[in-house]
């Protein structure tokens, strides 16, 4: 597969008052063209840093960005603004990214004029119809405020001012987390027609195992701004090998009422992120952690083709011989 | 069958909030009861008249514009909504707890976590500080909040710690029926994993009543006993909770699993409900998810469908579709 985007050694520290907080860690990953990349992890891991990173809205810290082979870490601002007709972000809150006193038209149709990309009036409107339409907006909303809507029409919205001006690869910052479920599954089925239609590639944020399930070919796990195991969902959700993907994943609650699983509880404290010390970042909250967890970081390796895991005990894992007992 | 005992019962309760410009009809018509030592879950969406009706048992609909236009809540045979203030204070607290979604505004900032939980004791029980402090000390410690942290002020605990604190406070008075909304939905899920299971481990040690109000269906599964589905303000379905995942009878119900993405099994396709969550100040006539309905027929845009039963499972439909 080709690859659109990827990552090289990408860091991005803050600096905040205690200190150096590690945001993202040395993250390395490729998207191939029209693929979904879901991005796992709960709050703080660093997902949305990662996704913002992407578009250098933030600046990295370190490494490299490389966009169809281009390095768009050394682009200068121009440039970058050209390019981010290449590549679109939909964020997490539609009550949030829409400026209240705009029309519906008006949000739509200000990337076309950003980028310059209609020569007319009415090739603009017609423009922002056919996107309107591509959403799944009624017309009778072209001159709608956003709080006439509910969240998923707002999400629309977002969707459509995304598209405007037709990019190839869009970051997609928890994009349904706001939404009732009944909802939320009209926008994922909107955005898996979307990237079929368009050739989309994603990178799908979400803190919700399901739905990236659902949504993503393939799925990274972060921890504390590590990406601690990357993976064919298959791979991920029948054979994880990580520690915490697996105690992730039976702490999601499920559905079935005949069979309850066993659920892994996680205990112990939750290392910060600011000046984290040596080791893995799991070890303090992992049953299996021995001497050397707290010492050295294990790096991501390939346990099997395709699937990388950072864990020094991974190969017990895989083996069987070191399991989760309650 | 045995004869449980019955702890709480909602008749036929109406709740409207009426301002100059509408009136939106958040709870229209619940009926609801809770047994000695069961735990009800009450499902629905954003603003299906979950809180409302948690809100109107605590007595603490805000008033303005909140009003209950009509209905019973009987707890232990009494029908509280007729309560003095004084009465409410004992009953909140003493006889029914709430826990709320937000850990982080229901603590107040500016005072050490011991002190506030300190505070709840005296104010229900008299007893001395030195006693208070015990108790509070028992019950930081039940739901795993080290006894140090007594004089920690609330930002110095994360969101789950947090959680746990607005717990013990819910649990320090003993009271028969623990309310807990949305208890888990602003905490991660290894988090909210262990969360849940200090509630349900509490709930069995007191022997306490629950009604756990939740949007996720999977967090209701593995924490009740008994489910009731809510509508627009209306319960559509409701029954054992078995009965009812396994066998819904109400085309919303049925929707609502439908558009669920599964851990368990790869969906091939979500199907969405289609349409909006209606508006409570324009509710549709006849049965309420009718505009959004796949099985609609006539009847459904005029008549209100009625409460139909099989054994204890309860739905609001004009026909048997599943």
């Amino acid at each position: 597969m080709e690859k659109l985007i990827e990552l090289q050694n990408i860091k991005k520290y803050f600096t905040v008052p205690s200190g150096l907080l590690h945001a993202v860690d040395d993250v390395n990953l490729s998207i191939g063209k029209g693929e979904t990349l879901g991005i796992v992890g709960e709050s703080g891991c660093g997902k949305s840093t990662l996704g913002r990173v992407m578009l250098r809205l933030h600046e990295p810290t370190s490494g490299r960005i490389l966009y169809d082979g281009m390095d768009i870490t050394t682009f200068h601002k121009d440039e970058m603004i050209q390019m981010r007709k290449y590549m679109q972000i939909i964020f997490q809150d539609p009550y949030a990214s829409l400026n209240p006193r705009y029309t519906v038209a008006q949000i739509i149709r200000e990337p076309l004029r950003l980028h310059k990309v209609c020569s007319s009036a009415a090739e603009e409107k017609e423009r922002v119809e056919a996107l309107m339409e591509m959403v799944g907006l009624s017309k009778r909303a072209y001159n709608a405020y956003p709080h006439e809507f509910d969240g998923g029409r707002r999400q629309r919205i977002v969707i459509a001012r995304a598209l405007a001006i037709k990019p190839q690869f869009i970051v997609c910052d928890e994009p349904v987390s706001a939404l009732d479920v009944s909802v939320q599954a009209q926008i994922i089925n909107l955005m898996m027609e979307l990237q079929e239609k368009l050739g989309l590639t994603y990178l799908f944020i979400s803190h919700d195992l399901s739905v990236v399930k659902y949504i993503s070919d393939n799925i990274g796990v972060m921890y504390l701004g590590q990406m601690i195991e990357k993976a064919s969902k298959r791979a991920i959700f029948q054979r994880p090998l990580h520690p915490y993907t697996i105690a992730l994943l039976s702490a999601i609650p499920s559905l079935d009422v005949d069979h309850k699983r066993e659920k892994i509880i996680l205990k112990g404290e939750i290392t910060s992120p600011i000046n984290p010390p040596a080791g893995c970042r799991f070890a303090k909250r992992c049953v299996f952690a021995r001497e050397e967890c707290f010492s050295q970081d294990p790096e991501l390796c390939e346990a099997e083709p395709g699937h990388f895991v950072a864990c020094h005990r991974y190969q017990e894992i895989m083996s069987g011989t070191l399991q989760y007992t309650k | 069958m045995e004869s449980k005992k019955t702890v709480l019962e909602i008749k036929n309760l109406h709740v409207h909030f009426i301002t100059d410009n509408e009136t939106a009809k958040a709870v229209n018509g619940v009926d609801l009861i809770l047994h000695e030592g069961e735990s009800l879950g009450l499902v629905g969406e954003t603003g299906a008249g979950k809180t409302t009706t948690a809100l109107s048992i605590m007595q603490l609909v805000p008033d303005p514009p909140g009003v209950i236009v009509d209905g019973e809540i009987y707890f232990h045979e009494k029908n509280i909504i007729y309560n003095t203030d004084k009465e409410n204070e004992n009953m909140r607290g003493n006889g029914i707890s709430m826990i709320f979604q937000d850990p982080m505004t229901a603590l107040n900032p500016i005072m050490t976590v011991g002190n506030q939980l300190a505070e709840v004791i005296m104010q229900h029980r008299k007893v001395s500080k030195k006693e208070a402090k015990e108790t509070a000390i028992q019950l930081m410690e039940m739901v795993g909040v080290k006894a140090d942290r007594y004089d920690d002020y609330p930002h110095q605990f994360s969101g789950g710690m947090k959680q746990r604190v607005v717990i013990a406070m819910a649990l320090l008075c003993r009271p028969e029926i623990l309310i807990a909304d949305e208890p888990t939905t602003a905490l991660d899920v290894t988090i909210q994993a262990q969360v849940l299971e200090i509630i349900r481990d509490l709930i069995n040690r007191f022997h306490m009543s629950m009604i756990l109000i939740s949007h996720d269906l999977g967090v209701v599964a593995e924490t009740c006993d008994q489910v009731a589905i809510m509508y627009a303000g209306e319960i559509v379905e409701a029954g054992e909770i078995r009965e009812v995942y396994k066998h819904a009878l109400h085309p919303y119900t049925v929707g609502l699993f439908a558009s669920i993405p599964r851990l368990d099994e790869d969906s091939e396709k979500l199907i969405p409900i289609e349409g909006q969550i209606p508006n409570s100040a324009a509710l549709p006539e006849g049965c309420k998810f009718h505009p959004r309905c796949k099985y609609c027929k006539e009847i459904c845009r005029h008549e209100p469908p009625p409460v139909q039963r099989e054994g204890e499972h309860i739905y609001r439909c004009h026909f048997k579709l599943f």
